[in-house]
């Protein structure tokens, strides 16, 4: 008898937990558009989104793929014609889960559905693996966010980004770290990824070329939640700045666990941070931090305030990091399209190096390697409760305005 | 000096969560002699339901120790129905076949658990809203906080609250009885059915226990929590001796301080070789080192025959 009755109060509790459940879920994925579809129907030309979708990291991919969502529908709602035929473009999303071994498998996913362009990855892990499969079925990838100069130094003609990569991000930290807070002492941790460790190595290289002492250098993981240990070796070398290549989920805890312990030191991270869920999760110890993130700030972006009303009206949620850049991606293809007249890969591929465009994010045009020229970087400070702009640096654009040194620092992730 | 302290000091606490998680794998193993997978995502439920509750109530008129209360009733409540339904449903059918059957479905129970925990709290980290203010206390040079020395004492609490339950009252008698011999302690007159019932319902809360002190050291959660928390507490259960209440809490603080240490000098040890990203390798390097000299752990006894 008792046993049934423990069997029935579990059942009903858990039914009751699931139930509740489904009141709170994710916010709903984007409805697709209901479109009236023309009288002559228009050739259906495909683009690739890969990001996290789930994962720690499902915040700043959905963000993503929701600005290139945006792009599609907008040239979509505007009509696109190239060689005489209507184009109706549509979204292939898929999702990377942050993974490296998961990113080749969506590639090839991607590849074998005959996407013509790729917007992704977010994670320089899983866009570095992902770019070989590209490159070998010749489709074009811009990713809005890798920032690891590894990704587009691979000899590939398929790679771009619309953001500036760590060889800028990380000495444009430093340099500013080095000139406002003159720490004579400095820490620094990565989470063991390729975009945590190669931050970290640039801004350890410049910092310390710039005659500040580095006191520890540690690692942690992506997955970990306990850095006191780590921490606790940290204070004990005194540093006056910590810091830290990685992503939200690690920094958040690791701000809140240097308050706990005591540490007085300024906290300071790369573009992975500098999100509201760092400010979620660091609480009261977000107060202070800084971040450098590729680009200007979203208000400040020439196409910006219309941008974020029209995210916003369409998703429901603010922009939280990396859609605008995911915006401009599937502009700069289409562009190339145009220009080429064609919407073969083989074809309009040489025309996206040939970019010139202004965009949301501002003008863009690559290098010869694929980079963004002139990629600007914010730096950003947490102001009772939010990111506030602090500078806006534009390495390499006028010369010498900030003397970077991206080969020296460059050295131990080329190979 | 100061510094050597501090990691002692982490580790312990860390140990104490390890040994809190751990006491739930090791009193299920003691009588059922199943390794129960499902015991960290239990402690993960209850760690994201006390969340829930608090981020609820967080901010409010209601006073934060009866927050903490309703947190702890609601996560105790939810854990131990989720406890006792996994043993009803998934363990009591296999319980005469062979032991590879119950593991099994003991992986495939904590599986559902993160997925079904994914679909209810999504993939993301919950942050604790700051309900809490953990008073910093100074002892030469390293630092700790009321409640770390709280989460300590518990775990040394609830390992003699145990210890004192098994050897003194009639349903400690009960389990014990039921972990030499089920079919004799049936003849006698035990319902062993209810024995095991009630084996998992205190595990299950012990788990909700360590969940909420889980969320509120580290202010977070995450449906995938439970994971490698559960693998670090089943490791510190063996290495303290599996089935054995104290071995639990020895092999936990055992492990927790061996991390932090680990963490703390590897990498000056190493000459920089091996960063501080390495140390679950000492973890389990000890482990293995134990294991070979005593397979049944530290303070096992030899394993009896049905093991």
């Amino acid at each position: 008898m008792n046993r049934t009755r423990y069997l029935a109060t579990g059942l009903f509790l858990v039914a009751a937990l699931l139930m509740q459940g489904c009141g709170k879920e994710e916010p709903p994925k984007p409805a697709p558009k209901a479109e009236v579809p023309p009288p002559p129907a228009p050739t259906v030309v495909k683009i690739g989104s890969a990001a996290p979708i789930t994962g720690p990291q499902a915040h700043i991919g959905v963000d993503i793929r929701n600005g290139t969502q945006l792009a599609v529908d907008d040239i979509n709602a505007a009509g696109l014609t190239i060689d005489g035929k209507k184009i109706k473009l549509e979204l292939v999303a898929e999702d990377d889960e942050a993974n490296p071994t998961k990113a080749t498998t969506v590639a090839q996913k991607l590849v074998d559905s005959k996407v013509v362009a790729v917007v992704g990855h977010f994670n320089s892990g899983a866009s570095i693996p992902a770019s070989k499969i590209y490159s070998d079925a010749g489709i074009p990838q811009i990713s809005p966010s890798s920032t690891n100069p590894k990704y587009t130094q691979q000899g590939f003609k398929t790679t771009f980004r619309v953001v500036a990569n760590d060889d800028q991000q990380g000495p444009v930290g430093a340099k500013f770290a080095l000139q406002k807070l003159k720490p004579k002492t400095i820490a620094v941790i990565d989470d063991s990824t390729a975009y945590g460790q190669g931050i970290a190595d640039t801004f350890e290289a410049t910092a310390k070329a710039g005659g500040a002492k580095i006191v520890a250098r540690e690692h942690t993981t992506d997955k970990d939640t306990d850095f006191k240990a780590i921490l606790t070796k940290i204070k004990g070398r005194k540093p006056e700045l910590v810091f830290f290549g990685g992503i939200d989920p690690q920094a958040g805890p690791i701000a809140r666990q240097m308050a706990e312990l005591g540490i007085k030191a300024k906290f300071m991270g790369g573009d992975g941070i500098q999100t509201q869920n760092f400010i979620k999760l660091a609480g009261n110890a977000a107060e202070g931090a800084m971040a450098s993130m590729p680009g200007l700030p979203k208000d400040q972006m020439p196409g910006g305030a219309k941008f974020l009303e029209k995210f916003k009206a369409r998703f429901n949620a603010e922009v939280e990091l990396y859609a605008p850049m995911g915006y401009d991606a599937v502009f700069v293809f289409v562009e190339a399209m145009k220009r080429a007249n064609s919407t073969d890969p083989a074809k309009f591929l040489p025309e996206i190096g040939k970019t010139d465009y202004k965009g949301v994010i501002g003008p863009i045009a690559f290098d010869d390697k694929g980079d963004l020229r002139n990629g600007p970087i914010t730096i950003y400070v947490v102001k009772d409760g939010k990111w506030d702009t602090l500078e806006v640096v534009t390495p390499g654009g006028p010369p010498a305005a900030v003397p970077a040194e991206p080969a020296k620092a460059a050295e131990p992730v080329k190979k | 000096m100061d510094i050597f302290l501090q990691q002692i000091i982490n580790g312990l606490v860390l140990g104490s969560i390890y040994a809190l998680v751990a006491l739930g794998y090791t009193m299920v193993y003691g009588i059922l002699g199943l390794i129960n997978f499902a015991h960290g995502d239990i402690v993960m439920v209850g760690a994201l339901t006390a969340l829930s509750v608090i981020a609820g109530l967080a901010g409010g008129a209601v006073p934060a120790p009866l927050i903490l209360a309703l947190a702890l009733f609601a996560a105790i409540l939810v854990c131990v129905a989720l406890g006792v339904s996994i043993e009803r449903v998934a363990y009591r059918p296999l319980r005469r076949a062979p032991r590879l059957a119950p593991l099994i479905t003991a992986i495939g129970v904590s599986i559902l658990i993160q997925y079904t925990a994914a679909l209810i709290w999504s993939k993301q980290y919950i942050a604790l809203p700051e309900i809490i203010h953990p008073t910093q206390f100074t002892l030469a040079g390293a630092s700790f906080t009321d409640l770390q020395l709280f989460i300590f004492l518990l775990a040394c609490g609830v390992m003699a609250g145990l210890l004192w339950f098994l050897k003194h009252t009639r349903l400690g008698k009960a389990m014990r009885a039921s972990e030499q011999s089920p079919d004799v302690a049936g003849l006698m007159g035990i319902d062993v059915n209810r024995v095991i019932a009630f084996t998992f319902l205190l595990g299950s809360a012990l788990g909700a226990v360590a969940g909420l002190m889980v969320v509120l050291y580290y202010g977070i959660g995450h449906y995938f929590m439970g994971y490698m928390l559960g693998l670090k507490a089943f490791t510190a259960a063996v290495l303290g001796g599996i089935g054995k209440v104290n071995g639990a809490v020895l092999g936990g603080l055992l492990l927790g301080l061996i991390e932090s240490l680990a963490s703390g000098y590897i990498g000056d040890l190493t000459g920089g070789v091996l960063g501080s990203n390495y140390r679950d390798i000492f973890a389990f390097l000890v482990l293995v080192v134990v294991l070979v000299f005593r397979p049944s752990g530290l303070i096992g006894e030899r394993a009896a025959d049905r093991a």
